[in-house]
């Protein structure tokens, strides 16, 4: 059950250095400039080094910053293995885009753990959830720099968020670095396509 | 500047202190307290003075000094911090202040990156200063200038306890101008203030009591706690901090009123919560980690007489230990009032999941020295280790032991002074050396101890932001300064074998551990390579490496080293490497079949 204390719960799941902070940053400020209250959580700190890591952006929500088990209205899963780690934060009529581009974790590569095939993940959470699941990574080597995979994933999911595409697209240009802004818009461009009807 | 902004509670808390007019702010780097003083440090214009202090304890007494000079200042850490700040702490509750003088410690309920969950609020209790604590970060902002005003009014410092979730949770901010500075900075003479010899310390004791029931009845009435009565429902809500909000939401979702008691301020409004209890038959306390105002609230009923039940952490109903959430909250609430919950479980997972780790950092130099390390030393030596990203290290074997910042030294001779016959080398970070570490390799050489001391010096305090240290040459606003030598200062507390290498030099490197172990005594060895992330940051970019597969033969030695940007490919059996290298060229000496090569352009 979503709740009605806000009007859009979003769970970004990721790993580490995958750029999960810049979506939750963009999100929230484009929610400021469109005069939403905004409550957002993070991950600092022993997670950046490559561990898994989870955030939380409420947009018009004035409560607390972390959303409530199974009532998140969407997931941004930057990561095949952390969308379905962090898949009981959303709702069953929740929207879940998901990038299936593995990134290994060290337990896996020194052969402590085996990594389960990103298909199959993608085939379990579309059982419950309403699923967009594509290779990001592909995406954001379209738009000229597997970097902005974050941005890719953000495209997929504004066109579920409650805030202005133009809002988005300013913020991104306001917070990427400057160089760097005609890929950034590019890979969202390619990620918003991928979920428009 | 006014308006509103979407920023980090630590920002937030940055702002809070910039509008309440600050003179001077200090303190040490610890997740999740760090963004406060970087945010500041990181400032164009600033007119107060800013520094990253060795440790807490040095970084609470440049605080107290600028406050006896009259300014407003402000020093902040973590909540492990101020274990080692208490020894000033508990004397400056008896001295007292003259500018305001903030203490701001967070808390990291869960310890999402600590070694303990200890609640600061305790600390408060203990040392008899009073404690402000947000529910949100907006609160957080506003509080600042709010303690100032109050540090100067009691002449007493303030503690102000933030959590994880305030900390590092962002949200949209109402801002407030930047009040007037108004203090004279002036050191005045009152050695029966600022000297606590036994006759001035005897007289500030009962002063210090004395002025309890003037700032609690302050807390009365004021704002950061509020109380709402439902006269139709007699079962109610105490609760603090971000779980306040929490409990707002649960009673919203669970579609029950009940009378609420928002608690900010210790000590603790004791007429509100008498108030609720008159009018209550059954109450939650809902507070993470200590039971500091359920067990208050028990003794203010048992005092009047209220026979309302009082639910919360004693009997079970609320945990002791972790982090709250709504869901905790939900159901608490439910338990405690027997009301049916709708409460959601996460469903077992129904797929096995890799865990992921945070890892050292592709071309991270401590992955070579910790690799050589081990080498020279054997797997079976003892490997007491201390706080910072070297910790990780713990999934390569060679950490045994971490106990505080700067125990690693003092935890080797001890193990060496009992009598362990093992060689010992213990691993101390740059910053984390100048924290306390000093005095511990002091002991250990005074003491004779046996060991080997490597400094891994990464030339930064990486873990929490890479904030500055005397080591860098580099103050909190990047302004240069002189650059503390480890070899000398080794030197001259007495160390007779000291050696700097370079990880990245992994046969020089085994050299010197070898002749480092064969030494008899204390023995220290500075491993100095900038961290890649810093190295990345100033543009320093290397070639990257690839695994030729036609000579890798698939042992998968490589794999074992640790490397992020080293995977295995199940189909053809061979190692590869990914976008991840730094070029650090580590992995090439781990090869036996020279598979290892730099990627020709
Ligand atoms: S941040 Fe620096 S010191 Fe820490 S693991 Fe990465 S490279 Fe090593
Ligand atoms: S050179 Fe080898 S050890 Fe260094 S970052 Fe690249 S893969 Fe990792």
């Amino acid at each position: 059950m979503t709740s009605d204390l806000s009007y859009f719960d979003l769970v970004i799941a990721g790993v580490g250095g995958q750029g999960a902070v810049k979506v939750s940053d963009i999100i929230g400020k484009a929610a400021v400039s469109d005069e939403m209250s905004v409550r957002a959580a993070e991950t600092h700190g022993m997670a950046q080094r490559g561990g898994s890591v989870v955030n939380y952006v409420r947009l018009g929500c004035e409560l607390g910053s972390l959303i409530p088990c199974g009532s998140a209205h969407g997931m941004l899963a930057l990561e095949p293995v952390e969308a379905m780690r962090y898949i009981h934060d959303v709702s069953k009529d929740g929207i879940v885009v998901m990038n299936i581009s593995p990134i290994y974790p060290v337990t896996v590569t020194s052969g402590q753990c085996t990594y389960p095939d990103p298909k199959e993940i993608a085939a379990r959470i579309e059982k419950d959830y309403r699923v967009v699941a594509f290779d990001a990574v592909a995406l954001a080597r379209q738009a000229g720099n597997i970097k902005t995979l974050n941005v890719v994933m953000l495209g997929a999911i504004s066109s579920y968020l409650p805030i202005a595409e133009e809002t988005l697209v300013e913020c991104i240009k306001n917070l990427v670095p400057p160089k760097t802004i005609d890929t950034n818009l590019k890979a969202f461009r390619l990620g918003r396509e991928t979920t428009r009807q | 500047m006014s308006g509103r902004e979407y920023m980090l509670g630590n920002v937030a808390i940055a702002r809070g202190i910039v509008e309440g007019a600050v003179d001077v702010v200090s303190g040490y780097p610890g997740t999740p307290s760090s963004e406060i003083v970087d945010t500041l440090a990181s400032m164009n214009e600033r007119d107060f003075y800013i520094e990253w202090s060795v440790n807490e304890k040095v970084a609470m007494e440049v605080a107290a000094g600028a406050s006896m000079a009259g300014a407003r200042s402000v020093v902040t850490m973590k909540h492990v911090g101020l274990n080692v700040a208490a020894d000033p702490l508990m004397t400056l509750a008896y001295m007292g202040v003259k500018g305001g003088m903030v203490i701001i410690v967070a808390d990291d309920p869960s310890c999402h990156s600590s070694q303990n969950e200890q609640d600061t609020r305790r600390y408060s209790v203990f040392s008899q200063i009073p404690c402000l604590e947000p529910s949100t970060p907006q609160q957080a902002k506003d509080m600042i200038p709010y303690a100032f005003e109050l540090s100067e009014k009691y002449e007493i410092p303030v503690i102000f306890r933030s959590t994880t979730r305030i900390s590092h949770g962002k949200s949209d901010i109402k801002l407030a101008p930047v009040r007037q500075k108004t203090g004279e900075i002036k050191f005045e003479k009152n050695p029966d203030r600022w000297v606590m010899v036994p006759k001035n310390a005897r007289v500030r004791h009962p002063h210090l009591l004395s002025i309890q029931q003037d700032i609690r009845g302050e807390f009365e009435f004021s704002g950061w706690n509020e109380l709402s009565i439902e006269a139709e429902n007699n079962i109610g809500v105490i609760a603090c901090g971000t779980a306040a909000v929490y409990a707002k939401e649960a009673l919203d979702r669970l579609g029950i009123t009940a009378s609420f008691l928002k608690i900010g301020t210790y000590p603790i409004p004791e007429d509100s919560v008498r108030q609720l209890l008159a009018k209550t038959e059954q109450v939650i306390v809902i507070e993470e980690l200590e039971p500091v105002i359920e067990d208050q609230c028990k003794v203010i009923a048992r005092d009047v007489g209220f026979e309302t039940e009082i639910f919360g952490k004693a009997d079970g109903i609320l945990p002791r230990t972790g982090e709250f959430n709504v869901d905790i909250c939900m159901e608490g609430i439910a338990r405690a009032f027997g009301i049916d919950s709708c409460e959601c479980k996460p469903a077992t997972q129904a797929m096995e999941l890799p865990v992921r780790p945070p890892a050292m950092c592709p071309g991270c130099s401590h992955r070579g020295t910790f690799h050589v390390m081990k080498k020279v030393f054997g797997e079976d030596a003892v490997f007491p280790s201390d706080i910072g990203c070297y910790t990780l290290g713990i999934q390569h074997g060679t950490v045994d032991t971490t106990l505080c910042m700067g125990a690693s030294i003092s935890v080797a001779s001890g193990i060496y002074d009992a009598g362990e016959k093992k060689p010992i080398c213990c691993t101390i970070g740059d910053s984390t050396f100048f924290h306390t570490g000093i005095n511990s390799l002091m002991n250990a050489i005074y003491n004779k101890s046996d060991i080997t001391v490597l400094i891994l010096d990464n030339r930064t305090t990486a873990m929490t932001g890479h904030q500055p240290n005397p080591g860098m040459g580099k103050t909190a606003t990047y302004e240069p300064t002189v650059e503390v030598a480890f070899d000398k200062l080794c030197s001259a507390m007495g160390a007779e074998f000291v050696e700097v290498v370079d990880p990245y030099d992994m046969d020089a490197t085994e050299d010197v551990l070898q002749r480092a172990k064969a030494y008899e005594g204390v023995s220290v060895v500075i491993a100095k390579r900038a961290c890649v992330i810093s190295a990345a940051r100033e543009g320093i970019r290397y070639t990257p490496f690839m695994v030729d597969t036609n000579l890798c033969k698939g042992c998968r030695k490589c794999l074992k080293f640790g490397c992020p940007a080293i995977e295995f490919d199940e189909v053809s059996k061979k190692a590869s490497i990914n976008s991840m290298c730094s070029g650090c060229g580590l992995c090439v000496e781990i090869c036996n079949f020279d598979a290892i090569m730099e990627v020709k352009k």
